[in-house]
C-alpha cells in the first residue's frame, strides 16, 4: 500500500511531503516547548538552592552597600518571570555562566570535556549494536533455545547490576589481577600530549596523526569503560531486537515466504530484519542517549574527563553554575535523540501513520 | 478439572477455605475478590523465578525487622586494629572496612535503609502520577494538554543528571535522595494512569454511573483509580530495580545517605579507594544490590504475566 503510493504520481508525492512537513513542524513546536520547560526546570533548580548567589560573588564580609549593589546588578530585584528571560537569554547565547571553581565559562569547560564523553558513549553504543543486535535476532528465531534464556540472562543482570559497581570490578578483575587493560584515565602519562588535539577524541586524533602507539594505549583505557557501558546498551538493543523479531516472524509474510521456499537465512535477514531497521535505529537512538547518563557514574569510577565527571566534581564543590550548564546539555542532547527517533520512526514506517 | 469439580458445591462445608477460594459464584464483593486474587496467585506460583525474586524480598523484609538480632555487630562499631580483615576471619563472615567495621552488620542494617527508600518512593512516585495522570485524562482538553506537557518535560530529562541536580540544589541525604528520585520517577506513572483513564472514560458503566449522579471526583476515586491500580503496581514492582539503583548511585557519589550510615551505595564508594588490595570491601554491597534489584525484576516479570498479560513477551 505505501509502496504504491510513494512510486505513484507526483499528485500522490506533494500531499505525502506536506504531510511530513507538518509533521516536522509540530515536533518543532513541541521540542520548543519542552526546551523551554527543561530551561525553567533547571532554572528553578538553581533559584531554591540553599546557597545565596550574591555572597558567593561579593564574599562573606561584604558591606550592605556593596551586597545591594550586586544584588541588583545580577537581575535579583526583578520579578522572577523577567530573571528566567535573561536566563533563557545567556542559555541561547551558550552562556551558563562562570565557573565558581575555576573562574572559567561553563560553556568552555563542556566544549573541552564533551568530545571524550562522545568518543565514550559512541564505541560503547557500537559494542552494544554489534553484539545486540545479533543477540536478539538469534534469541527470537530460537525462541526458548539455550541462546534465548541467555540473551534473558544477560538482560536481566543489564537491568539489575549498578553500573559504578560492574566498573569497579572490572577494573579489579582486567587491571589488578589480568592487567590486560590500561587504568583510570584516557592515557598513559608518558603518552600525555603526544598528539595534536583537533577533535578531542583521542582515538581520532591519533589515527588522523598517525601514532599508532598512542592509539594503543588509548584504546586500552577505553576499551573497559567502553565494553561496560557496551553491556548495558546490549542488554537493552537485544531486548528490543527480540520483540520486534518475534512480531515479524509470526507474521503471515514470513509464512509466504517460507512456504514459497526461500532459505531461511533469507527470511529472517531480508524479509524480517529488514522490516524493524527503522525501529532498530530508534532504539539505538534512545540507548545512546541513556549512555549518555550511564556514563556519568562510568567517568567517575574510571576517572574519565568527560561530562560527566565534570557534572559530579561540580556537584560535590557546589559549583551550581557548572551543574546547570551540565544539566542542559545532557538534557537538550537527550530531548534532540528523542526527536530525531521519533521522526525517523514517523517518516519512515508507515505503520506509524 | 479437580477444580470445576469442586466449584460445583461451593457452599459445601466440608470442602474449606480452598474451595471458597476457588468457585465461579462468589456470594459476594469480597468473595469475589478473594477469588480474582487467589487466581492471580495460583498463576504467579506457578512460576518459578518470580517466587525466587518474591521469597529474597521477603527475606529482605525479615532481615531489616531483626536486624539487632541478625547482626552480629554494631555496623558503626570501629576497630582500627581489626581493619580490612578478608571474609571467613574471625567472627567476620564477610570481613571488616577501613575502619575495622563488620561488613556483614553493615549490610544487614543497610536493607532497613534500602528498604525505607523503595517504600517512600513507591508511595509518593504512583500516587503522583496517579493523580495528574487521572486528572488529566479525565479532564481533557486544556487541562490534560497542560499536564501531559509538563509530563514530558520531566520525561525529557535523564533521570540521574537531574535527580542529581535536585539532590545538589536540595542538599545531600536520604530525605533529599527520595524526594529526587520520585521527582523523577512520577512521569511515566502519569502517562500510564493517563492512558488507562481515557479508555475507561468513555465505557458504558461509567455513562451509568454518571446518570445516576456520580460527580467527577466519585468517579475518580472510586471507579477509575481502582481500575489502574493492576498495571500500577506492575510498573512500581519493575521500576523498583530501577529505584534501588539510583538510590545507590546518589549514594556512591556522595549525595544520598551520609557517612557513617551503612548506606550500600555509600559503602561501595568507601570501598572503592581499596578496591585492588582490598575487593570484598566494595564487592559485598554490590552483591546486596544486585540480588535486591534482581529480585524486583523477577517478581515485576512474573506480575506483569499475571496482571497485564497483554505486556507479556
Amino acid at each position: 500500500m505505501a509502496l504504491a503510493e510513494s512510486r505513484g504520481t507526483g499528485r500522490h508525492r506533494l500531499p505525502r511531503f506536506q504531510r511530513i512537513l507538518l509533521k516536522i513542524a509540530k515536533t518543532l513546536v513541541s521540542v520548543a516547548i519542552t526546551m523551554l520547560g527543561l530551561m525553567f526546570v533547571t532554572f528553578i533548580i538553581g533559584r531554591v538552592m540553599p546557597v545565596d548567589p550574591v555572597l558567593a560573588v561579593v564574599g562573606e564580609r561584604a558591606t550592605n552597600e556593596v551586597y545591594e549593589q550586586v544584588y541588583r546588578e545580577m537581575g535579583l530585584d526583578r520579578p522572577v518571570l523577567v530573571q528566567f528571560g535573561y536566563y533563557l537569554r545567556d542559555v541561547l547565547h551558550g552562556d551558563f555562566g562562570m565557573s565558581l571553581l575555576n573562574a572559567r565559562p561553563v560553556s568552555e569547560d563542556i566544549r573541552r570535556v564533551f568530545p571524550a564523553t562522545f568518543e565514550l558513549a559512541t564505541l560503547g553504543t557500537l559494542i552494544g549494536v554489534l553484539i545486540g543486535v545479533p543477540l536478539g535476532v538469534m534469541a527470537a528465531v530460537r525462541r526458548g533455545s539455550w541462546i534465548d534464556q541467555i540473551a534473558r540472562v544477560v538482560a536481566l543482570v543489564g537491568y539489575s547490576m549498578p553500573i559504578f559497581w560492574l566498573g569497579l570490578m572490572g577494573l579489579l578483575i582486567f587491571y589488578g589481577i589480568l592487567g590486560w587493560v590500561g587504568g583510570p584515565g584516557r592515557l598513559d602519562i608518558a603518552y600525555e600530549y603526544m598528539v595534536e588535539t583537533r577533535t578531542g577524541m583521542i582515538l581520532v586524533d591519533s589515527l588522523l596523526a598517525g601514532n599508532w602507539d598512542v592509539f594503543r594505549n588509548a584504546f586500552s583505557h577505553i576499551i573497559l569503560p567502553a565494553s561496560i557501558l557496551g553491556y548495558y546498551s546490549m542488554a537493552y538493543i537485544s531486548r528490543m531486537t527480540r520483540s520486534f523479531m518475534l512480531e515479524q516472524l509470526s507474521a503471515e509474510y514470513i509464512i509466504t515466504a517460507r512456504v514459497k521456499g526461500l532459505p531461511e537465512r533469507r527470511v529472517i535477514w531480508k524479509h524480517a530484519f529488514g522490516n524493524i531497521r527503522v525501529q532498530l535505529i530508534t532504539v539505538i537512538a534512545l540507548s545512546f542517549a541513556n549512555l549518555l547518563e550511564g556514563a556519568v557514574l562510568t567517568e567517575t569510577i574510571f576517572a574519565w574527563p568527560g561530562l560527566g565527571s565534570y557534572i559530579t566534581t561540580a556537584l560535590l564543590s557546589a559549583d551550581m553554575n557548572a551543574v546547570l550548564g551540565g544539566t542542559v546539555v545532557v538534557g537538550l542532547i537527550f530531548v534532540l535523540l528523542n526527536i530525531f527517533s521519533d521522526l525517523l520512526y514517523q517518516i519512515f514506517d508507515p505503520r506509524a501513520k | 478439572m479437580n477444580r470445576q469439580d469442586i466449584s460445583r458445591n461451593p457452599d459445601d462445608p466440608r470442602l474449606g477455605f480452598r474451595a471458597w477460594l476457588l468457585t465461579d459464584t462468589p456470594s459476594s464483593r469480597l468473595h469475589a475478590r478473594c477469588v480474582a486474587f487467589y487466581a492471580g496467585w495460583l498463576k504467579l506460583r506457578s512460576n518459578t523465578m518470580a517466587m525466587v525474586g518474591l521469597g529474597i524480598l521477603i527475606l529482605l523484609v525479615l532481615v531489616a525487622a531483626f536486624a539487632p538480632w541478625l547482626a552480629p555487630h554494631d555496623p558503626l562499631a570501629q576497630n582500627l586494629a581489626g581493619r580490612l580483615q578478608p571474609p571467613l576471619s574471625e567472627s567476620h563472615l564477610l570481613g571488616t572496612d577501613s575502619l575495622g567495621r563488620d561488613i556483614l552488620s553493615r549490610l544487614i542494617y543497610g536493607s532497613r535503609i534500602t528498604l525505607y527508600i523503595v517504600a517512600l518512593v513507591a508511595l509518593i512516585a504512583p500516587i503522583a502520577g496517579l493523580l495528574v495522570g487521572t486528572i488529566a485524562g479525565y479532564a481533557g482538553g486544556i487541562v490534560d494538554a497542560i499536564l501531559m506537557r509538563i509530563t514530558d518535560i520531566f520525561l525529557a530529562f535523564p533521570r540521574l543528571v537531574l535527580a542529581l541536580a535536585f539532590v545538589a540544589a536540595l542538599g545531600a541525604g536520604i530525605e533529599n535522595a527520595v524526594l529526587a528520585i520520585s521527582i523523577t520517577a512520577w512521569p511515566p506513572y502519569a502517562r500510564l494512569a493517563r492512558a488507562e483513564t481515557l479508555t475507561i472514560r468513555n465505557s458504558d458503566y461509567i455513562s451509568a454511573i454518571r446518570l445516576q449522579g456520580a460527580g467527577p471526583i466519585r468517579i475518580i476515586t472510586r471507579h477509575i483509580w481502582p481500575l489502574c491500580t493492576s498495571s500500577l503496581i506492575v510498573r512500581v514492582t519493575l521500576d523498583m530495580a530501577g529505584v534501588i539503583l539510583a538510590a545507590a548511585g546518589l549514594g556512591f557519589l556522595g549525595l544520598g545517605a551520609q557517612p557513617p550510615s551503612p548506606e550500600w551505595g555509600a559503602m561501595i564508594a568507601e570501598g572503592r579507594r581499596f578496591i585492588l588490595d582490598s575487593w570484598w570491601v566494595a564487592t559485598m554491597p554490590g552483591l546486596a544490590i544486585f540480588t535486591v534489584s534482581l529480585a524486583f525484576n523477577l517478581l515485576g516479570d512474573g506480575l506483569r504475566d499475571v496482571l497485564d498479560p497483554k505486556e507479556g513477551g
